[in-house]
């Protein structure tokens, strides 16, 4: 099982993790619309983390679970965390003047997503999306 | 002792240089070794050694001279900074096992063999690192030049009708450029509309979106419309998941299709020429 992370802490780094997520996707044998899934999902996770978390950490894993091949992608940073879960994850909403798409989005564009976070922690998201 | 030291240096030359090699294979970056020919990689460092041993026998500024031009060059082939500086500390073991051997220095003076290396290694040390990151910061800042100017032009390809092509990433500092670029330019050009080709964008994400919906927006205040083209199929079927609404831009997607809208809006078309 191989699995590689990267450091978020400059802007540059996003698109250094959308490359490692998107060179896994392929190896796995991800078509081009998923690839753009998952590329997409993992530029909103790390750009997450460098608006509002200061530096974090996004991580991809190739998961099996029986029969079915996917890949996993974790954000984890240390930052001030989320103090209202049920808030991000709804349509539109935003503390940074944007779309306020992000979390709800990413949780579209994969098959599985789940976040914990603790307010002044950190937060922990992880997503899976499975080859068919 | 320099005496000593020099003298050592230069009459076993080639050993040094030899078993430099062997040990910088074994010790080295993998990266380093594998980036280039074993030729290459003999003859760099062949170099590298001529340019400690210099450092005996040249005055300071040919020193200097001589170390900024071989950073460049290492620069270049991509050795990394821990090749130098390993290098370096690799050399002044080599000498001291050497000198050690044929009992040029006994353990009485020890402590001045190495006051009088580490004198000579430590500046070397400064001024190579110096010299590399110095050569590298000018690449990087001539890179960032270069990618500036391909940031965002604004072309005008027919009277009223201007497109501007994005290739590649487009973070804030980019976005910031397209919404100048094009207010000014739409302005400049008297253009009515303005198509923004974004096939050559590999992610749209949320702030990619936000930024182009921010620009559509400005372009419409200043009275012209903003038409975006090159709508990947992949990329639409990205932007309905993450649920972005782009009702109010006019998207196509190809170049093509929105030329073809862009004449209709200013009243004009493409006819073919009876023969």
């Amino acid at each position: 099982m191989m699995d590689s992370s990267v450091k978020i802490i400059n802007e540059w780094d996003i698109v250094a993790a959308r490359q490692l997520g998107r060179n896994v996707a392929k190896e796995l044998g991800f078509g081009t619309v998923d690839q753009a899934r998952i590329t997409t999902a993992i530029s909103e996770l790390a750009r997450n983390i460098y608006l509002y978390a200061g530096q974090g950490e996004i991580t991809i894993e190739k998961v099996e679970n029986g029969a079915k091949k996917g890949m996993t992608i974790v954000s984890r940073d240390e930052g001030p965390g989320i103090p209202d879960l049920r808030k991000v994850m709804e349509d539109g909403f935003s503390t940074s003047g944007g779309l306020g798409a992000g979390l709800p989005g990413v949780k579209r564009l994969m098959d599985e997503f789940s976040i914990e976070s603790t307010p002044g922690e950190g937060t922990l998201i992880q997503s899976v999306k499975w080859l068919r | 002792m320099r005496k000593k030291i020099f003298q050592y240096v230069q009459s076993h030359n080639d050993d040094i240089l030899n078993e430099w090699i062997e040990l910088m294979r074994v010790e080295a970056d993998e990266r380093a070794v594998q980036a280039m020919s074993d030729h290459m990689f003999v003859k760099t460092s062949s170099e590298f050694i001529q340019l400690v041993m210099s450092n005996f026998s040249d005055s300071e500024e040919k020193f200097q001279e001589r170390a900024v031009d071989f950073s460049e060059k290492i620069v270049r082939l991509g050795w990394p900074l821990a090749m130098i500086t390993d290098g370096l500390r690799v050399f002044s073991k080599i000498v001291e096992k050497g000198m050690k051997e044929s009992g040029e220095i006994t353990l009485e003076d020890y402590i001045e063999f190495t006051t009088e290396i580490n004198s000579w290694i430590f500046p070397m040390y400064k001024t190579i690192t110096e010299a590399y990151t110095t050569s590298w910061e000018r690449t990087v800042s001539l890179q960032k030049i270069a990618l500036q100017e391909l940031s965002a032009p604004l072309i005008p390809v027919f009277e009223k009708i201007s497109v501007m092509p994005l290739v590649g990433t487009i973070d804030t500092e980019r976005a910031k450029q397209i919404m100048e670029n094009l207010l000014e330019g739409v302005v400049s050009h008297r253009a009515e509309v303005v198509l923004i080709d974004i096939t050559g964008v590999p992610v749209v994400d949320t702030m990619v979106a936000h930024h182009i919906i921010q620009a559509a927006e400005a372009v419409r205040l200043v009275g012209a419309k903003c038409t975006i083209v090159g709508i990947r199929p992949e990329i639409a079927q990205t932007i309905v998941n993450l649920g972005i609404n782009l009702e109010d831009v006019t998207t196509t997607s190809t170049m093509k299709k929105g030329v073809e809208q862009a004449l209709a809006a200013t009243s004009r078309q493409i006819v073919e020429v009876q023969e």
